[in-house]
């Protein structure tokens, strides 16, 4: 069955009811996982930590598989890229942002711990 | 109407580098949307011995919110293959469904933000909460650009029906309204559930 979506690459031809209630299905499952765990305390902060980004992303890749319809075909390839980019340079973002104010904190021999950078600046000028 | 059968080589390869380019816009704004959450993951701390992340959100309020967003995020594709069959009516109706949860979305969104200036947790606080603001307020802004766009589209094709540039506007709004359900996924966990923990 030839759509337009599917002549133009939009989607796969086999894109169907299904594919979207899979990803709608498993998203909600990971967004509930995600929330008990958040508000039963099951784990150790750092363990929860891990593990709600480890859902987040799963996620992620679910919604973009499934939404988005990355999803190997051949015409999506160009987008594969573009989307591969975008990831490579919003973790440099993120990564290279907390590293650095990280760092910072460490280097003014400030006790170690998200906000003591924050803490110092505001004593200094008052932001 | 204009039928996929009836379309050259030519009209594929352009609706083709449509999406493509389009989808390349949103790859830009995911970029602007990790500066945001950078901002935001540095300023969090910083509180200024005003509101802390854990006393400003309220965890089943924002799984209200997320869930109201992923039903929408399926309406639209809903919308999508109801459009492939070329049932007019049923896409609209889609389409509706996808309008009233986005805006139901954008209502709660709007109430919490009031609820927090009226407690005086407003953007001028600190800069925890200015990143705050930013962040989820550009998201609302975005999902308000959404809904906008799906009603002129809804319009357009009320009037013409499955034109070969209504169906592929759909297609480009369809990538806009997932991508802001995925930038959600991060709003959720990053700042809501850290939030809580």
């Amino acid at each position: 069955m030839n759509d337009y979506f599917s002549e133009i690459g939009f989607w796969h031809h086999e894109t169907s009811l299904r594919t979207y209630l899979i990803g709608f299905g498993l998203s909600l499952l990971l967004t509930l996982c995600a929330y008990v765990l958040a508000t039963r305390h099951m784990l150790s902060r750092g363990r929860l930590i891990e593990a709600l980004l480890a859902l987040a992303l799963a996620q992620f890749f679910l919604q973009a598989a499934s939404f988005l319809h990355l999803r190997g075909a051949r015409a999506s390839r160009d987008r594969l890229v573009v989307f591969a980019t975008a990831i490579a340079i919003a973790l440099i973002l993120v990564s290279g942002s907390l590293w650095i104010m990280f760092d910072l904190n460490q280097r003014m021999m400030l006790p170690p711990g998200a906000g003591t950078m924050m803490e110092y600046m505001q004593d200094q000028s008052g932001i | 109407m204009t039928g996929p059968t009836l379309m050259t080589p030519e009209m594929r390869a352009e609706d083709s580098k449509a999406v493509f380019g389009f989808f390349t816009y949103l790859m830009t704004d995911f970029v602007l949307f990790a500066a945001l959450f950078a901002t935001y993951a540095v300023l969090r701390s910083g509180t200024f011995g005003g509101a802390a992340p854990a006393s400003v959100f309220n965890a089943p309020f924002a799984l209200l919110e997320t869930l109201i967003l992923l039903s929408s995020s399926f309406a639209c594709g809903l919308a999508l293959l109801a459009a492939r069959r070329e049932n007019l009516r049923n896409t609209l109706l889609a389409l509706s469904a996808t309008f009233v949860l986005g805006a139901a979305f954008l209502a709660l969104e709007l109430s919490e933000f009031s609820r927090l200036v009226a407690s005086g947790a407003g953007p001028a606080r600190s800069a925890f909460l200015s990143s705050y603001f930013t962040l989820v307020g550009t998201h609302g802004l975005h999902v308000a650009l959404g809904l906008i766009w799906m009603s002129a589209l809804a319009l357009s094709l009320r009037m013409r029906g499955f034109t070969r540039g209504n169906l592929r506007k759909l297609a480009l709004w369809s990538l806009f309204w997932h991508f802001l359900d995925i930038i959600w996924i991060f709003i959720f966990t990053i700042v809501y559930l850290f939030g809580i923990i």
